[in-house]
């Protein structure tokens, strides 16, 4: 039984990726994308050994360094990005950033995708009133935008435990608020393909078989429905990361101790004014650049692997 | 039909019970009010006498049944730092936040249409795809960005435009406080607004242009073609029209974003609506002035979110189907 199986599938499936990879080396600007992408990616894990200095030593905040221009202005070889209003060298500091962005991005939509999929595929396969139920929430959940919902339990949450208490919760909180407000995006993708593949026979087969729904829902049906996930994933991460940018700003999220990219910037624009603007400009460059190359590899993703998204 | 109507409403009702829930738990659950009320010197048994006679020891749905019913007749308990009736308090800077959000749509309305239709009648026009390029990047700049460049290029570099506050405002109708009349309520509107209006913009911009697209390529345009209709009148009469169904409740569904995106610009520039006293009142814990602000803001989203809806099932019958969900 297993044979013929194998052979009919693993060569389809492996020139469907092959195209779509050989699709990919072919567009220049997707390219790009992925290796700034990566770059990031790597920097970000590296970061303790790449960062010239080391952020969590003592004498690392030095406010007799405090607000050097990058070296390209001051001249001053100690400092590639200058440094802060207490001294911090900024490119220690961005990429410390970034790596606890990415880290906050990424855990929140692994929430987002694990509790979408999973009430995608009950509410596909399942149908009936549970269907009914799970969407309508799905509908009011969407109604609501995860940044303002967030916004709001982030602000309940900070005072109901103080803000030095807060602040060592921030992270966890922050990747719980984005990662549980934004499900019904895959939920209704899912949904909709779980539709689509309930009528094929290969589910009907597996019924017949005396296999459980659990066993049908997990093994048989999500492997065919994943790859308009794979398309939302990654616009997905981009957009936590900006709610995670934003929360901070606002200073609901990290703490200007441990910052990501969101509190550098909220902390570099108290600055602008006095004329320090690369404390603001570069950390909004680094995730200005970050967001949109996520943009264009989910763009991309978007109109190849062509999956019936939800219009959004 | 009445049942859509129905459905729609007992949703909407079913939200605001949820809302109000929330801002009663943070009421109830944040500070004593006792404590607030009566000095030190106040012995335990007579607190424990106040605290039965507000009927702090009552059970959390009682409790919750008569903050509700307070709500309804507009009570929605006293701000701590104002001193004030926390409704008051909000409602006074209601008109700040709606002239804001309002020139933020109107800038939206006057840019993004025409701009979408440019990239739909003409997508290989060097001008369309310069408005998709942009809009790209757009996409991807949030909001406090913006807002920063806005300032340090607008307010510090260029002195055009003041960064911070509402300027002059005249009195009109005895209660609504408008910066419309003057140039200088004016003038310091022009950042915020154009803030707000550039972070939204480019979704506005590429759903029109693939709508418009789309409306482009059916049958009833090209039969109007081929009536020998002017250009103009196509575009304009019958197919814009049609685009405008969809990015209606994409609007509608952005409303809460809107709301997101006021709390952020009116904290970076100091604008004096709501969402900066939301952000005051989380930094002070003012909490009834945090649950108040949470009601009146969650009615105002509930009652368009549902106005929406309910026009837009007017509008296109097959919505009000039971399978709607997709």
């Amino acid at each position: 039984m297993k044979y013929p199986k194998k052979d009919l599938i693993q060569p389809m499936s492996g020139s469907r990726w092959q195209h779509i990879w050989s699709g990919f080396v072919g567009d220049k600007l997707a390219v790009m994308a992925l290796i700034i992408f990566a770059f990031y990616c790597i920097v970000a894990l590296l970061a303790p050994l790449v960062a010239p200095y080391d952020v969590k030593d003592p004498a690392f905040m030095d406010l007799m360094n405090a607000e050097i221009a990058p070296m390209w202005i001051s001249g001053d070889p100690r400092f590639l990005f200058g440094t802060d209003a207490q001294g911090r060298d900024l490119l220690s500091v961005i990429l410390y950033g970034t790596r606890l962005s990415l880290t906050i991005g990424l855990c929140a939509v692994l929430i987002q995708a694990t509790l979408g999929i999973c009430i995608g595929l009950a509410a596909g396969y399942l149908g009936g009133r549970i269907d009914n139920f799970l969407m309508r929430c799905a509908d009011i959940q969407l109604s609501f935008s995860n940044m303002m919902v967030a916004i709001v339990f982030l602000a309940i949450f900070q005072s109901l435990f103080g803000v030095a208490m807060y602040q060592q919760l921030a992270m966890v909180m922050l990747i719980l608020v984005i990662g549980l407000t934004e499900w019904p995006l895959f939920a209704r993708t899912i949904r909709a393909s779980v539709l689509a593949e309930r009528q094929k026979e290969y589910v009907d087969a597996a019924r017949v078989m005396g296999l459980s729904s659990k066993r049908i829902m997990f093994r048989h049906i999500l492997p065919n429905t994943l790859s308009p996930v794979l398309v939302i994933f990654t616009v997905q991460i981009a957009n936590a990361i900006v709610a995670e940018a934003a929360l901070s700003f606002l200073g609901l999220g990290m703490p200007a101790t441990e910052p990501s990219l969101g509190s550098l910037i909220s902390a570099g624009f108290a600055y602008m004014f006095a004329g320090s603007w690369w404390i603001c400009v570069l950390p909004s460059m680094t995730l200005i650049i970050l967001i949109l190359v996520m943009n264009l590899l989910g763009d991309w993703l978007r109109d190849h692997l062509n999956p019936r998204t939800y219009k959004d | 039909m009445v049942i859509f109507i129905l459905r729609r409403l007992l949703q909407a009702c079913f939200v605001m019970i949820i809302i109000s829930l929330i801002s009663f738990a943070i009421q109830d659950k944040l500070g004593d009010p006792v404590q607030q009320m009566v000095g030190m010197t106040v012995s335990q048994q007579e607190r424990d006498q106040l605290r039965n006679e507000l009927g702090l020891n009552d059970s959390f749905l009682s409790q919750y049944w008569r903050f509700a019913q307070g709500a309804i007749q507009g009570d929605l308990g006293t701000s701590y730092y104002y001193k004030e009736p926390a409704l008051d308090v909000i409602l006074d800077k209601l008109p700040a936040t709606l002239e804001l959000a309002f020139s933020a749509i109107f800038i939206i309305i006057i840019v993004a249409i025409p701009c979408g239709v440019w990239a739909a009648i003409k997508p290989k026009h060097p001008v369309s795809r310069l408005i998709m390029v942009v809009s790209s990047i757009g996409l991807s700049i949030p909001i406090f960005i913006v807002a920063i460049l806005l300032v340090y290029v607008f307010s510090i570099e260029l002195n055009l435009a003041p960064s911070f506050g509402r300027g002059e405002t005249t009195n009109i109708f005895g209660v609504w406080e408008s910066g419309f009349f003057t140039k200088d309520g004016l003038r310091h509107l022009l950042l915020p607004s154009m803030a707000l209006a550039i972070a939204l913009m480019p979704i506005f911009i590429r759903l029109i242009r693939a709508e418009m697209m789309e409306v482009l390529q059916s049958e009833y345009i090209r039969f109007a073609w081929s009536k020998g209709l002017s250009a103009p009148r196509i575009y304009f009469k019958h197919a814009l029209k049609n685009t405008m169904l969809p990015v209606i409740t994409v609007g509608g569904i952005q409303a809460g974003t809107l709301v997101a995106y006021t709390i952020l610009t009116e904290t970076i520039f100091q604008w004096p609506g709501m969402g900066f006293l939301f952000m005051d009142a989380v930094n002070r814990v003012d909490t009834p002035l945090v649950s108040a602000y949470l009601i009146v803001v969650g009615g105002i989203f509930v009652v368009t979110n549902t106005l929406v809806d309910l026009i837009y099932g007017l509008v296109n019958p097959t919505v009000r189907l039971a399978s709607h969900g997709l």
